[in-house]
């Protein structure tokens, strides 16, 4: 037992950090919104908790509070404009507002530029990755018995109707955005502890699409097929390494097998059987 | 200077010019943004390549990959969109299918040739220039644009003059509508594909023998970049795209001559989100695919 952690503890440390991305995608997937700005939020974090960490000498639990509050801070200020569109338009926008952050973390001197930013304090360790999925986790199940989690329910079934009795649809999805992102900060923070060297190539749209195919491969309304579908698209490159050069075809038949068979992800095909 | 950097400009827009007309007509047509236009993009490049490289001669081995790259497109739609299209699926729905296909070609391509940048045997390419005054202009990009055009201008006639352009049109209108006067939905959006997924590869080709340079990320490269191009033009409308796509090329051209290179990308996408924020439709907007 282990061995076999001391063997994949690097392996298992990622699940849990894409466990937590994925979660943070879901809480606005379950608006209703495609925003596909997580990544982003994530190296947002990463290098405010970074800085944060090796400027000023913060441990992990304050790096990581700052990092999800700049996160979430810069998603405030993103979800004005972008408040009113919807669908393909909302998540083009946040695919070109994660570029934008992309090439300003490119340029600034201060975050190295596109070499990165290294000698961040390896301090984050399995436990508090794990203790903070589970942390977010038993919140959002919390939040899940209220009449929040309704409205925001109603938002994305159907959001004329939810206007109509009443519900505050804008308000709901700046909130859901909001939570998303300090979420992804949180995790973006764990990851940046977690590797001591981070780049702003860890944050563009390849890790965007990583964070969508594990949500919606999981299900996207569920925190538990969110994590199990982060741990499922985090191992399968291991599992098929036989592929080769082949590999990311597993990934991609997964992705187009879901969508076309099993839309609800996993969650939604353990729904299906009880 | 000013006016090289602008030619340059114009051989880089045509191309991009190619390659955001695909995809903003799927868009326009079926409300679709295809992600995997750019995995169709960079295979078409590597399949021209590898045609070249087994002795076919240049111009054989272009056509046979743009087929090819249409073919792809067809076959696209058949795995990835028809079969939600047959069961409603929500809008979003789509998007998400056409990553999954986008990375299964990618990984296939990557099986196939390899992570390396590769490139064109040189014998095959002209290095031949002309000088027109002040300007240096190669005999490549010069074939380039000419066969960019040649392609804008044949979509702009079928569009605008066959019955194939007019099932289109009617299916971008209104698809209900369309199948009810007897149009042949299935077929016309087959074709729409095909044609899209044509040009998305010539434009991979080609921009591949422009720069000399056929990899595994060239399209994700340009997928978000013509994301910003149609988002400009109007989503849908083909004009558009064109015009949109001739503006970045400028834009991209003469900041990198005038204003830091580095900023030069997050120009396309302040612009992309500023449309976004304050004019979603673009220039020219959904209902100009009428005007091709």
């Amino acid at each position: 037992m282990i061995s076999f952690y001391a063997a994949h503890s690097k392996l298992i440390d990622e699940i849990g950090i894409n466990a937590l991305l994925a979660l943070s995608l879901s809480i606005s997937l379950r608006a209703g919104s495609l925003a596909l700005a997580q990544a982003a939020f994530m190296g947002i974090a990463g290098y405010v908790s970074a800085l944060g960490a090796v400027r000023y000498g913060w441990n992990l639990a304050e790096a990581a509070l700052a990092g999800a509050l700049a996160a979430g801070a810069v998603a405030a200020l993103l979800a004005l404009p972008i408040g009113r569109l919807r669908g393909v338009f909302l998540a083009i926008a946040t695919i070109g507002f994660g570029e934008i952050a992309r090439i300003i973390e490119i340029n600034l001197k201060v975050t190295g530029g596109a070499e990165g930013f290294s000698g961040i304090p390896n301090d984050a360790n399995t436990l508090s990755i794990y203790g903070t999925l589970a942390l977010v986790g038993t919140v959002l199940w919390l939040i899940g018995r209220t009449k929040f989690a309704l409205a925001v329910a109603a938002t994305r079934e159907d959001e004329n109707a939810a206007r109509g009795v009443g519900i505050n649809v804008s308000a709901v999805r700046m909130t859901t955005l909001v939570a998303g992102a300090c979420v992804a900060g949180l995790a973006g923070a764990l990851y940046a502890h977690a590797n001591f060297f981070i780049t702003p190539g860890d944050f563009g749209f390849p890790r965007m699409e990583q964070i969508l195919v594990a949500c919606v491969v999981g299900g996207v309304t569920s925190s538990i097929g969110a994590a199990l579908g982060a741990l499922l698209m985090t191992v399968l490159p291991e599992l098929v390494r036989f592929l080769h050069d082949y590999r990311e075809v597993s990934t991609g038949a997964i992705l187009l097998g879901i969508i076309l068979f099993a839309p609800g992800g996993i969650a939604g095909l353990w729904q299906r059987r009880t | 200077m000013l006016v090289q950097q602008l030619a340059n400009g114009i051989f880089l827009g045509a191309v991009y010019a190619l390659f955001a007309i695909g995809y903003t007509l799927i868009f326009g047509v079926l409300d679709i943004l295809n992600l995997a236009h750019a995995a169709i993009f960079m295979l078409a490049a590597f399949i021209a390549l590898s045609l070249a490289a087994a002795g076919l001669p240049l111009f054989a081995a272009i056509a046979i990959a743009i087929v090819a790259a249409g073919l792809l497109g067809i076959l696209l739609d058949r795995v990835a969109f028809a079969p939600l299209r047959r069961r409603n699926a929500g809008p979003l729905v789509p998007l998400i299918s056409s990553i999954g296909a986008a990375i299964i070609m990618q990984g296939i391509a990557r099986g196939i040739w390899g992570p390396e940048e590769q490139r064109f045997a040189a014998s095959a390419l002209t290095t031949a220039e002309f000088h027109i005054g002040a300007l240096t202009v190669g005999a490549l990009d010069l074939i380039v644009l000419g066969i960019a055009l040649a392609f804008m201008a044949a979509l702009s006639y079928v569009v605008r003059s066959t019955a194939l352009g007019r099932s289109i049109r009617a299916v971008a209108s209104d698809r209900v509508a369309a199948a009810f006067l007897g149009v042949d939905l299935e077929r016309t959006i087959a074709l729409t594909f095909f044609i899209a997924s044509a040009l998305g590869g010539a434009a991979g080709i080609l921009i591949g023998l422009q720069y000399n340079s056929v990899s595994i990320d060239m399209g994700s490269r340009i997928e978000l970049k013509g994301l910003a191009i149609i988002i400009l033009g109007g989503m849908g409308s083909v004009t558009g795209a064109v015009i949109g796509a001739f503006i970045l090329g400028a834009v991209e051209t003469l900041s990198v001559a005038f204003i830091s290179s580095s900023y030069r990308d997050a120009i396309a996408f302040g612009v992309m989100f500023l449309i976004l924020v304050f004019r979603p439709t673009g220039l020219l907007g959904k209902r100009a695919l009428r005007a091709a």
